[in-house]
């Protein structure tokens, strides 16, 4: 036993697999630690925040400041109001007035700006602009003229008894405070998904669920198919025609297939993760009792097994230490690739709608689903649904590559 | 002839078993759960319906369809009549057509998606697992874990990534559908060229996923011919390397055809799923619309079509199989 540990550990396609599956555990068990709370708390208003920090505004201003003067802060400020979009816009604005601009250069910005001072004008009407398109150049005219003619905004407060503004703070263009300094400051590595929650500990919690759901499946699965396979090798005649036909209908009448039927038929209220996971493990556990019966065929006759059967050992002892020895490996590397088929059932089964209910654990099928629901990956919020991807694929990745090493390991013919 | 006309006995017999067992558990599933079928899918269909007369209607519909008033074995008899009929009953999402016109006009998109799709990907997966096999060294070092990461990613995942990658951001494939949506089906020749663009970012999608997994099948078996003991006396005996290639590779072929048959009912359940990103018109779109609208008697047809496709891929699998494996030929002899 210790020995063959040894030697699957001297795999290194297996160690790699392991080493990316328990760094995705531990970053599971960790992260919880670290960042506590209700992975399913909606923090934010509205849908797909973008990843990053964000300092609270209302904190900032009332922040102790220091003074930087920085060159190329007043550029750094016009550009983040204008996008490529708007200079388009603008130079349209000129075109359409008549205004020479074969000579204007569209990132040039100084230029641009200067021009637009020089010729915009919010009452003239040109021919066939709609009323909002109007409306967009005087915001576009009033954002310019705020970055580039205020030096100072005031901040002021209405007096709760007499209705009066007062002045708390002006604040300065040379204006910086600390991040560390203002009150709340909220860090979001992968922004909030459409509901507004964080997406990255929901993206924790999913996986640890999701792992979960596939160990489940995977132990059911993996003890139905020893069971079947056990009986149906071992004991052979009419119990074993019986096994073998079951096995033979259920391998060709997809699993895909019977997931939706039963889990359609639970009603979703009732359909928990555990419940999902018994129902796939349910579904699953024809590979696993295909190879273990045609192993135990092969060794029932072996010379050992005979003789511990003439010692007259009971039938429980025989399996136990004469044949379960034998088939161990073989059933261990079924068990890992039913872990990964498992979780990526739990995928489908949510993508279309029959995942488990939603109201208390989010698993990664259940984001997923969300995230297509929320159309996330039209609108480019990628931070919703590229992040599932790449755990399911790495998961399955790590799973497999530990399968195949265990192969090569067992399988001396598959070596390099 | 003798043999093989044994041998497809053995299949069609069990070809027509595992029908029966397939129409059986299509018909028996949602009669097993606990309490009555019928008020639990009126349960469902009725929410947010409050009228109790329009309630009652529902429930008599089901009641009607499924025949609950019968005892079980003639609930079944009148099930498989209807089916001979080619009657799936009415669907509830899109009254009032028939389920079995519904599922007539989905099923061509699926099959014509999903059939060329796994079959490129199975021969690109196995010229590429058997050049690893045979090249080894750098290429196979590359092409292994390359292939196995690719294996590892869900099609709807890669459904993603490539609808993002080709339509949203460098557009040069439309979004979703399976043809333009200013269109209606002809035969002209301006539908003809949308059908086709958009048919590229689903097909490649399955074609990229089957291609890992194949890979690395035909890879494994390979590697185990080649080190088998007939390769070495073949070399011995100073046959071409060319000459005993072809034979190895004939030989690790046989186990890949018989693991096409076994897969193809996973590798289907993923491009159903596929197809939902892509809102591909297909009949994994179907289901999910239907799961979206509870309507059951199409949830229940659409996966009894599927496993008759499911069923008939592996039966003609079994027949070429036949053809193709020596052992199956050597019979004609005895």
């Amino acid at each position: 036993m210790k020995n063959t540990i040894r030697q699957v550990f001297h795999s290194p396609k297996f160690v790699v697999g392991f080493c990316i599956f328990a760094a995705i555990l531990l970053t599971m068990l960790i992260y919880p630690l670290i960042n506590p709370g209700d992975p399913l708390e909606m923090i934010g208003l509205g849908t797909f925040a973008e990843p990053g920090t964000y300092i609270s505004l209302y904190d900032s201003v009332t922040t102790d400041t220091r003074t930087f003067k920085i060159a190329d802060a007043d550029d750094n400020r016009i550009n983040s109001i204008l996008d490529s979009e708007d200079r388009v816009n603008m130079v349209n604005w000129f075109t359409v007035n008549d205004i020479d601009v074969s000579e204007l250069d569209i990132s040039d910005t100084d230029t641009l700006l200067s021009m637009w001072e020089e010729y915009y004008d919010s009452s003239i009407k040109p021919a066939g602009m709609t009323k909002a398109m109007r409306n967009y150049y005087k915001r576009l005219d009033s954002n310019i003229a705020k970055v580039m003619n205020a030096d100072i905004l005031t901040v002021s407060e209405e007096d709760e008894d007499t209705g009066e503004t007062e002045e708390i703070t002006t604040i300065e263009k040379t204006d910086y405070v600390n991040v560390d300094d203002v009150a709340n400051v909220v860090t979001l590595p992968l922004g909030t998904d459409n509901f507004g929650r964080d997406t990255l500990k929901e993206l924790v919690s999913a996986c640890g669920t999701s792992i979960k759901i596939g160990l489940i499946a995977g132990s059911v699965a993996t003890l139905i198919g020893l069971l079947l396979g056990l009986l149906g090798g071992y004991i052979g005649g009419f119990v074993d025609d019986i096994v073998m036909f079951f096995t033979n209908v259920f391998t060709v009448i997809p699993s895909f297939v019977l997931l939706i039927l039963i889990s359609y038929s639970i009603n979703q209220d009732q359909r928990g993760a555990n419940t999902v996971a018994l129902v796939i493990g349910l579904t699953s556990w024809v590979w696993t009792t295909r190879a273990v019966r045609s192993q135990v065929m092969s060794l029932r006759n072996r010379d050992h097994v005979n003789l511990s059967r003439l010692s007259g050992h009971s039938l429980m002892r025989i399996i136990l230490t004469d044949i379960l020895p034998y088939i161990a490996s073989y059933v261990v590397m079924a068990f890992i690739l039913q872990v990964s088929s498992g979780i990526l059932a739990e995928a489908q089964l949510s993508l279309l709608g029959l995942g488990p209910r939603t109201t208390e654990v989010p698993t990664l099928g259940l984001m997923m689903n969300w995230a297509m629901l929320y159309n996330a990956h039209l609108n480019g919020s990628w931070w919703a649904y590229f992040p599932v991807i790449l755990l399911i694929a790495f998961i399955s990745f790590s799973l497999n590559l530990m399968n195949t090493g265990m192969d090569q390991v067992f399988n001396p013919t598959l070596r390099d | 002839m003798k043999g093989y006309r044994k041998y497809f006995r053995k299949k069609i017999i069990w070809f027509l078993i595992t029908f029966a067992a397939a129409l059986l558990v299509n018909f028996l599933l949602p009669r097993l759960m606990p309490g009555d079928p019928v008020s639990a899918i009126v349960g469902k269909q009725a929410q947010g319906v409050t009228s109790a007369t329009a309630i009652q209607d529902m429930y008599n519909t089901y009641a009607k369809e499924f025949g609950t008033d019968q005892p079980v074995w003639k609930q079944f008899f009148t099930y498989v009549i209807n089916l001979c009929k080619g009657d799936m009953g009415t669907s509830f999402g899109q009254y009032p057509r028939k389920v079995a016109d519904i599922i007539g006009s989905a099923i061509w998109w699926t099959i014509c998606l999903q059939f060329p799709a796994i079959i490129v990907g199975w021969l690109l997966g196995n010229i590429l697992g058997a050049l690893a096999a045979y090249i080894r060294k750098g290429f196979d070092k590359v092409l292994m874990p390359v292939s196995l990461f690719f294996s590892s990613i869900p099609a709807f995942g890669m459904a993603v990534i490539l609808l993002v990658v080709f339509a949203v951001n460098l557009q040069i494939a439309p979004v979703s559908g399976g043809y333009g949506f200013d269109m209606i089906p002809n035969l002209s020749w301006k539908f003809i060229v949308s059908v086709i663009q958009h048919y590229q970012l689903p097909f490649w999608s399955i074609v990229l996923i089957a291609i890992g997994g194949q890979a690395i099948g035909m890879r494994s078996m390979s590697i185990y011919e080649l080190n088998a003991d007939y390769v070495k006396y073949a070399r011995f005996l100073g046959i071409k390397d060319r000459k005993i290639v072809r034979y190895v590779f004939r030989n690790a072929m046989l186990p890949q055809v018989t693991g096409l048959a076994l897969s193809i009912g996973t590798m289907v359940g993923g491009a159903l799923v596929a197809e939902i990103i892509f809102s591909y018109p297909g009949l994994g779109t179907t289901i999910y619309d239907a799961v979206t609208t509870s309507d059951y008697p199409l949830i229940s047809g659409s996966t009894l079509i599927i496993t008759v496709m499911v069923l008939i891929a592996m039966f003609i699998l079994d027949i070429v199989y036949g053809f193709i494996d020596p052992r199956v030929k050597a019979a004609q002899f005895d």
